[in-house]
């Protein structure tokens, strides 16, 4: 059983955001242990071994993706996605405010082992404080001399900046971040080449979720057997799981993957509002399926072996927790606005679709619609199905299509005769 | 007259070195926020003065300035109370935040006070869910969050705006 | 060469080099898949969606690497679960495409029903309409009704001027982003761009002045919907309306093909009237493009001004006659002058007058000379671009020299297609005594001293040979400089070398010795005739060229010359325009034309002459390609084509030259000229088939741009490549002298001239009389912006207004050619401010 935290560690030890108390608990010297004694494969190697997947959403192998860096082309870049945009996703910004130290020490490892001698950590334009606060951290590295040229006498070297984005969810997906870095629309790249042949400036580039970096110095430190002891075999490992809706005590919780539902909700988020029954669960943000909220949904493992088989996705672990106040309609009549606000416009069906999707939710939740427009709603839905450029079109049909699906009872109360 | 070039000069130079040499067009965004906090909004003088610095078109920058929600290619209220209305706020009663914040203003969201003070704006998710409701006011000079907000506090802090000279 | 890549579309097995896509794979064998956001001289871009296709492929067994087979032995495919884009994904080997699923069909409909949403649906009043990817596409797999509720759709601007040239309506774009890209990645000039993201993403400028952009008509044929217009013609005709006939421009040396669009309308008296000028596909010169200049600077071919009767200037006006009587006096008087006649000409004339002229003029022992500011025709017909050249296959390992030329201003689509060469890995050696366009894709851009440009070449080549110019006093300081060096080791290693070359900065002699020296470098580095090397004059207009094979030369002085002349018969060009104080004064003037030029109005004889938009034709372009143009229009009564009316004077003076039809002249040139021995009209009408395909039924492809069923003409053999001796020997280099400030003439694509002003679209574009100067050599001078000052060049002089432009070099002036400036040639001039504001 766990009993400290491996990633919200300011919540075991006060002020880490300091850079002293953080050295006080051993930090950065994860970091020039590995620049001094480690060869960088090695470094990769133990994190395959952990099992550590991407904690972004895509829950993709980070060490596997770390290998897949091309050796024939340089230089190599690190990018930290901070653009923390999901609807009920707010893990990130703990961790750069409470344990920053420990989220540069990851960027700064992931950089050694990938050979990047620099790395952009990516922050969401209204983390502007927190990149402020993160400039003035990554200046007392290199006063410290844990970054800047030739660390710990080796020939390693690693700048870090910050590049501030302005407002665009779409810019969390990794291709137009490297975009939006480049001075560029955020729209989204073709896929293939990926970023780990072709990425930023076309270079090739690692871009890892904040708390996935996170998890990297303590990897190294105590070994992959350490971490893969929390969790389970094929999701191993701790994870915070962001816990917002209509609960009593909503809030960042880090526990080990394949944590249930129930514990979640009812043990650490004290329940419902009011004591009110529970009706519905969106483990992934907005881009979530509507998880119906029954005994063996609550019993389900919070992994990502697991949650697939309610119909749905962990992604990013951000539980939204509805109860019976809200009505289903409503509640993808907001996450359909929110997809058309944040489309980029670049792919069809989710330029158009997006806009047609939130036209017909608004006439549904006003009441002005009949069961044709749900019906049609379903045909949209269903049509920009596979046919999206990138995930943020796929996803936005998750909510409506399960809603619509798992709680038809609520539409059809909603429309006109 | 490059303006931003001629006053910021040091500022200008530290925001270049961020990035590669031949990579200069990556500077575009860190220098429309420059170009916020010394014109208010991205005027298209702005958009002339950062196209000369890197070598890009108006048109290259504009584009830019007309993806993102954080740059203004118009002037608005010197304050911008921007509210989280997405579905996790609104399911801890953040709509209902904001149509009593409007209230009290007398403006519709999206509209600002009569004495230029405020623009009140719904925004998507700010990454703050727990702490509902949620603003941030962003100036030309950055952006600040508000967290677990009442009417009444937003309001003090308005007028705390309001009394400043 | 690659092995070619195996697949099967609709079961029919293609063979394709790897890279391929699999939307270019399918139309190889014929098949379309359809498309909007695609465009096969751009990236893929993956946006529309339209060109969903299910694709399989073999399945591979992990362990051990082989092709998993059925059990009847078939190699076993493996399909993705979702339809893919087509334009996206590149060919891989064993792949098999299905486009013609219903599971494809449905994706179509559900695509295009998203692209309908907000589309206004305005086909009736909409220009594209009848050549309509949407349209075409929307009758294939659209669904018939609507199903967005029509208050719901988003409304936009209609009538947005992007530019004065380029109309948006925004409800009708698609935002597949052609325009944008290739403003952006083939012209580089990104002024237009996305603005506001997901429905509400729109096409706009922020660029001063707006869409200026000398390539801008382009993004109109490309635009698959009718969201982009020109002002040309927006709300003109409906494309079903227009006939279509072949023709080249006229405007510059490139000799880009035309499609010229008519049709029989009220507003011209019933007559036939262009609507619009069109590119027509000729991957040898132009591929799909044209610049603006020749697509919207046509009007001046239907000017009410245009001459249709033969004047004779009588108690001392111009009086309409009959061409019977113009022809006898004009042959009277022509066979008194003998050779005290003095023909002179311009290459805006086709081959056939060139021809028919100079046989008139040499007949009666008159001289001829070509009306020009450059030299070295003739030595590009001994080392210019040889058979089976093309600007296309220029890429690694390849070199390209421009010199003394702005290729951006002067021959737009060399500029493009040099630009492209460097995209595909050719070294670009840029040298001018000024910065100009092309040197941002140079790898060695290099600088000199108006006048020196010779002298560099001739460095060049003494490095490279140090045989040659063996005394080198006069180019030690430029051979001595390391990026001299560099370039001349680049042109060492160059597999291929062409080299372009105008008059910036030269008189004609100067220019000739220019191209006499770029000669010696080709021949110098082993490149002269072979294909895909040469030498690419940049000539003034379309068909200097052909004056010179037609042996035309310019005068070595044409004051004296004219002055010596008792007759003077002038043909296609404006002497008294371009420098008013010329003496025109002979005995007896005949100028044929299509206006009333200022030289016309000191003529004794005025023969009104067709334009080429109304006759038959051929030029012969800087690259040496012969090429043919059609008539569009029936010709205006009382005019006629400068070969016949020349036909006439002949038949007059008891000559006896072909006038039936230009075709014959050719035929007649070809026996008579061993360069054009193999051109006939029925040979340069010869096509084949061209990649990309475009403009059939399948319009959403390549575009509006027209297919070439009327010929690609034919490139010259030039006389390296014939076996002859080269014959070019080492000129003599002059040092470089001469004090004071220095007036440069340069050509600008918008220039005042009589083949332009016409043009009520372009007229705000056009250059004025300026002069350019830089802010420190103002200040030398004395002068500032805006000043209105006298520059005074020996005995003439002109008012320009200052302009200040940092590229210029001190101790230099530059001055537009063809805005009624009398310098021609680069001379010393003294500045007189006349006007300060």
């Amino acid at each position: 059983m766990k009993t400290e935290h491996v990633l919200l560690r300011h919540r075991d030890h006060p002020e880490i955001n300091e850079l002293e108390n953080y050295r006080k608990i051993g930090g950065f010297e994860v970091f020039r242990k590995v620049v001094t004694t480690m060869q960088p494969n090695e470094v990769i190697e133990v994190v395959k071994s952990s099992g550590l997947r991407g904690r972004g959403g895509a829950g993709f192998p980070t060490g596997l993706k770390w290998a897949f860096v091309d050796q024939k082309n340089w230089p190599h870049y690190v990018v930290a996605n901070a653009d923390e945009s999901e609807p009920g996703t707010f893990k990130d910004r703990e961790i750069l405010e409470g344990n920053p130290f420990q989220f540069l020490e990851g960027v700064a490892i992931a950089s050694y082992a990938v050979g990047a001698r620099a790395a952009y950590v990516y922050l969401r334009g209204e983390f502007w404080q927190i990149a402020h606060q993160l400039d003035r951290r990554i200046q007392q590295l290199y006063h410290a001399g844990l970054l800047g040229e030739r660390l710990f006498g080796t020939d390693y070297s690693l700048h870090i900046f910050t590049h501030l984005g302005a407002g665009a969810y779409i810019c969390g997906e990794e291709t137009a971040m490297l975009e939006s870095i480049e001075g560029k629309l955020g729209q989204p790249r073709l896929r293939p080449p990926f970023p780990p042949s072709f990425g930023l400036f076309g270079k090739p580039t690692v871009v890892n979720n904040v708390e996935t970096l996170t998890n990297v110095p303590l990897i190294i430190e105590r070994g992959a057997e350490w971490y893969r002891s929390f969790g389970t075999e094929k999701s191993p490992g701790v994870k915070i799981f962001c816990l917002s809706g209509r609960v009593k005590r909503p809030g960042n919780y880090e526990l080990p993957l394949g944590t249930p539902f129930r514990k979640l909700i009812y043990e650490y988020g004290g329940g419902i509002l009011e004591d009110h029954p529970i009706k519905a669960i969106m483990a992934a943000g907005a881009s979530s399926s509507l998880i119906v909220a029954n005994d063996p949904a609550l019993d389900t493992p919070m992994d990502y072996e697991s949650v697939p088989s309610l119909g749905a996705q962990l992604g990013s672990a951000s539980v939204i927790v509805v109860d019976d106040t809200v009505s289903i309609d409503w509640l993808i009549n907001k996450t359909v606005h929110f997809f058309r606000h944040e489309s980029c416009g670049k792919c069809t069906p989710c330029r158009e679709g997006t806009f047609w999707m939130m036209h017909l939710t608004d006439r549904i939740t006003a009441g002005k619609a009949s069961w044709q427009d749900v019906e049609l709603l379903k045909d949209v839905a269903s049509q920009m199905r596979g046919k999206c450029f990138c995930a943020l079109g796929e996803f936005s049909i998750e909510a409506v299509l399960s809603g619509i699906e798992r709680f038809r009872g609520d539409f059809e109360a909603r429309v006109k005769g | 007259m490059n303006t931003l070039l001629e006053k910021y000069t040091d500022e200008v130079q530290t925001i270049l070195a961020k990035y590669p040499p031949d990579q200069k067009r990556s500077a575009l965004m860190p220098l429309l926020y420059l170009a916020q906090r010394e014109y208010g909004y991205i005027s298209k003088q702005a958009m002339n003065e950062i196209g000369e610095i890197l070598d890009i078109t108006a048109t290259e920058v504009a584009s830019v300035v007309g993806f993102y929600t954080l740059y203004h290619d118009q002037p608005a209220g010197k304050y911008r109370i921007q509210v989280c209305t997405d579905l996790p706020c609104a399911l801890r009663g953040s709509e209902e935040f904001l149509k009593q914040l409007c209230e009290n203003l007398g403006i519709q969201p999206g509209e600002t006070t009569a004495d230029g003070l405020v623009t009140v704006e719904e925004v998507t998710c700010l990454a703050a869910c727990d702490r509902s409701p949620v603003f941030q006011v962003q100036t030309p000079d950055g952006l600040v969050y508000h967290e677990n907000q009442s009417v009444e506090n937003a309001m003090k802090l308005i007028r705390t705006w309001q009394s400043k000279p | 060469m690659a092995k070619l890549v195996t697949l099967t579309i609709d079961g029919i097995t293609v063979q394709v080099p790897p890279g391929t896509n699999v939307v270019d794979a399918a139309k190889k064998a014929g098949i379309d898949i359809p498309v909007f956001c695609y465009h096969p001289k751009m990236e893929p871009v993956g946006m529309c969606r339209m060109c969903l296709v299910e694709i399989g492929r073999p399945v591979v067994d992990r362990a051990t690497g082989e092709l998993v087979r059925a059990d009847d032995g078939s190699v076993k495919i493996q399909f993705s679960p979702k339809l893919e884009t087509a334009c996206t994904t590149p060919v891989s080997e064993g792949m098999v495409v299905i486009n013609t699923s219903q599971k494809v069909k449905d994706g179509r409909e559900d695509i295009l029903e998203f692209l309908l949403t907000s589309h206004p649906l305005d086909c009736p009043v909409c220009d594209k309409g009848g050549e309509c990817p949407l349209q075409n596409l929307t009758m294939e797999f659209g669904s018939g009704q609507s199903r967005y509720i029509y208050d719901e759709k988003m409304h936009s601007a209609k009538h947005v001027p992007l530019g004065d040239l380029i109309y948006l309506d925004r409800e009708r774009c698609i935002q597949c982003a052609r325009c944008v890209r290739f403003q952006d990645q083939i012209v580089d000039d990104p002024v237009i761009g996305f603005y506001n993201r997901g429905r509400a993403l729109e096409i706009v400028t922020y660029s001063e002045p707006g869409f200026d952009s000398i390539f801008s008509g382009n993004t109109t044929d490309i635009c698959p919907v009718g969201a982009l217009t020109t002002a040309d013609f927006r709300f003109g005709a409906r494309p079903w309306e227009l006939n279509a006939a072949a023709s080249i421009c006229t405007q510059c040396p490139v000799g880009c093909n035309l499609t010229i669009n008519v049709r029989r309308e009220a507003i011209s008296q019933g007559r036939m009237a262009i609507k619009r000028i069109m590119p027509r596909q000729n991957e040898w010169v132009n591929e799909i493009w044209i610049c603006d200049k020749g697509r919207f600077g046509y009007h001046y071919v239907e000017s009410e001004e245009r001459l249709d009767q033969p004047l004779v200037r009588k108690d001392g006006k111009l009086t309409p006659v009959s061409w019977d009587e113009a022809i006898n006096l004009v042959s009277m008087r022509f066979k008194q002058a003998g050779s005290n006649l003095l023909t002179l000409v311009s290459g805006r004339l086709s081959n056939e007058d060139l021809y028919n002229i100079r046989k008139l003029t040499d007949s009666l022992n008159g001289k001829s000379a070509l009306y020009t500011q450059m030299g070295g025709g003739d030595v590009v017909a001994q080392v210019g671009m040889s058979t089976g050249s093309n600007l296309a296959n220029l890429g690694k390992g390849d070199v390209i020299l421009v010199i003394a030329t702005d290729l951006h201003q002067e021959a737009p689509i060399w500029w493009l297609r040099v630009k492209q060469a460097t995209e595909r890995g050719a070294q670009l050696i840029v040298a001018n005594a000024r910065s100009t366009r092309l040197d941002r894709y140079a790898k060695y851009p290099i600088r000199y001293a108006y006048g020196e440009q010779n002298n560099l070449i001739a460095a060049l080549v003494q490095l490279i040979d140090p045989q040659k110019f063996v005394d080198a006093k006069a180019i030690k300081h430029l051979s001595e400089q390391s990026i001299i060096k560099d370039t001349a080791e680049a042109l060492k290693a160059a597999q291929n070398l062409v080299i372009f070359f105008g008059n910036e900065g030269s008189g004609v002699a100067d220019s000739q010795v220019l191209a006499q020296t770029c000669a010696i470098l080709l021949a110098t580095t082993n490149h002269a005739g072979k294909p895909n090397n040469g030498l690419i004059p940049v000539w003034q207009r379309a068909n200097d060229q052909g004056a010179w094979d037609m042996g035309w030369r310019p005068p070595t002085d044409l004051s004296t010359s004219i002055k010596e002349a008792n007759a003077l018969y002038i043909v296609a060009c404006d002497p008294a325009g371009d420098d008013p104080r010329l003496s025109l004064t002979p005995d007896f003037l005949v100028v044929q034309d299509l206006y009333l030029t200022p030289t016309a109005k000191l003529a004794d004889v005025v023969l009104p002459a067709l334009p080429f938009t109304e006759r038959e034709g051929s030029l012969t372009s800087g690259e040496r390609r012969v090429q043919r143009y059609y008539p569009a229009i029936p010709g205006r009564t009382g005019a006629l084509a400068d070969f016949a009316i020349a036909a006439q004077i002949a038949k007059a003076c008891g000559i006896t030259l072909e006038e039936r039809s230009a075709a014959k002249v050719m035929d007649a040139i070809a026996r008579e000229n061993a360069d054009y021995a193999a051109i006939s009209y029925t040979e340069l009408a010869n096509v084949e088939e061209q990649w990309p395909i475009i403009g059939r039924a399948d319009l959403y492809y390549g575009g509006t741009s027209y297919e070439n069923k009327q010929g690609l003409g034919m490139q010259l053999q030039n006389a390296v490549q014939k076996g002859e001796p080269f014959q070019i020997s080492l000129p003599e280099l002059v040092e470089q002298s001469g004090e004071g400030l220095l007036a440069v003439p340069i050509t600008r694509l918008y220039d005042r001239g009589n083949t332009l002003i016409p043009s009520q679209l372009l007229r705000t574009h056009l250059v004025s009389t300026v002069m350019w100067i830089n802010a420190k050599e103002a200040k030398q001078q004395g002068v500032e912006e805006h000043d209105v000052v006298q520059i005074e060049c020996g005995e003439t002089s002109a008012l320009v207004t200052v302009e200040l432009e940092d590229a210029v070099p001190d101790g230099v002036v530059l001055v537009p050619r063809s805005v009624g400036i009398p310098i021609s040639e680069p001379c010393r001039v003294r500045l007189h401010i006349t006007e300060r504001v």
